[in-house]
């Protein structure tokens, strides 16, 4: 009996944790990696609408914003349908069409995302997309969210 | 007397916190992070439309004209159409399978055009361009079953290009008439 005894005080109770922070920290690198920080505050409202056969845009980092909608008036009203371009609200449709340039400059596989609000017009809409024609901006998506298939 | 009796401070820094820092980090990370994926309906748009580079000619059957009014209303070569036939509609032109006259020559040749007016809501607009698209979903993945006895979208890219050039996506946004 006291054989057995002295076999089994052999072995520790804990569980080291030496090595949580190094399991911590892959997490974090993780976490730091896939982040996308929110980097634009929006002036104008975006209620996406859905649609059922849509596409997954993979490469996030081609992807640039351009957002149509009801401009947000302070205590919250809405006003007219503006387009806002990074942080800015571009109230000159003609000036797109440089802005849009200069970034497909820089990106020579970038896809402007649409993002316009259900009840925005259409004729907004074709004014920005015939400025991006101009501007050789040929790959677009119009972002919806998804919709149960009907099917 | 007064040396001897200090204690020595230990050279190693205290890492016991480390981890609690790092968890603050994780935590941050974590609620700032959004894995949420873009998606929508990926397009490519026409080159302009200048003088020297006018748009090709187009023979009317190979055309099928959607016509789109801001209630919603539709009309496809100017037959009014419930929006839930839309895709049949559609399928139909596309494949021919009877060789009708009036409709495609050949699922390559066919191209569907999308009008509207400048008041129609963007939602209209998807759902009508939602119906396009879907039409063509279909026939692709029927063309990848015959082909491949599986579905679209568990093709390779080289048999995705094969089922793409049988049903190559043409659809034209056609701009709204100035008032």
């Amino acid at each position: 009996m006291a054989h057995f005894k002295k076999k089994q005080a052999g072995t520790k109770q804990e569980v080291p944790t030496s090595a949580m922070p190094d399991v911590v920290f892959m997490l974090l690198f993780f976490f730091m990696v896939t982040t996308v920080l929110r980097e634009v505050t929006l002036k104008v409202k975006i209620d996406l609408t859905k649609a059922t056969n849509i596409e997954k845009i993979e490469e996030k980092r081609l992807v640039s914003y351009i957002y149509i909608g009801p401009e947000r008036l302070p205590n919250n009203k809405l006003g007219n349908d503006k387009v806002q371009i990074d942080d800015s609200i571009q109230e000159d449709i003609g000036a797109i069409r440089q802005i849009m340039y200069d970034k497909l400059l820089d990106e020579q596989r970038m896809i402007v995302s649409l993002r316009v609000d259900e009840s925005s017009e259409f004729g907004l809409l074709t004014d920005v997309q015939e400025e991006l024609k101009q501007a050789q901006t040929f790959r677009i998506n119009y972002s919806t969210k998804s919709e149960a298939t009907r099917n | 007397m007064l040396l001897k009796k200090r204690e020595r401070e230990s050279a190693e820094i205290n890492g016991s916190s480390m981890a609690d820092i790092a968890f603050l980090l994780l935590i941050f990370f974590l609620v700032t992070t959004t894995i949420n994926v873009d998606t929508g309906i990926g397009m490519v748009l026409p080159p302009p439309v200048t003088e020297d580079n006018p748009p090709p000619p187009i023979k009317e059957r190979n055309l099928m004209k959607i016509l789109v009014n801001n209630a919603g209303l539709v009309t496809m070569d100017d037959e009014p159409t419930p929006i839930d036939e839309v895709q049949t509609k559609l399928i139909e032109f596309i494949k021919n399978p009877e060789a009708s006259e009036e409709l495609a020559v050949s699922p390559q040749a066919a191209i569907v055009s999308l009008k509207t007016v400048r008041e129609t809501p963007y939602r209209i607009y998807i759902d009508m361009l939602d119906e396009v698209i879907g039409a063509y979903a279909v026939l692709r993945n029927e063309a990848a079953n015959q082909n491949f006895s599986r579905e679209y979208s568990q093709l390779n890219q080289e048999q995705k290009k094969i089922v793409d050039d049988i049903y190559p996506k043409k659809i034209s946004i056609a701009e709204p008439d100035p008032e």
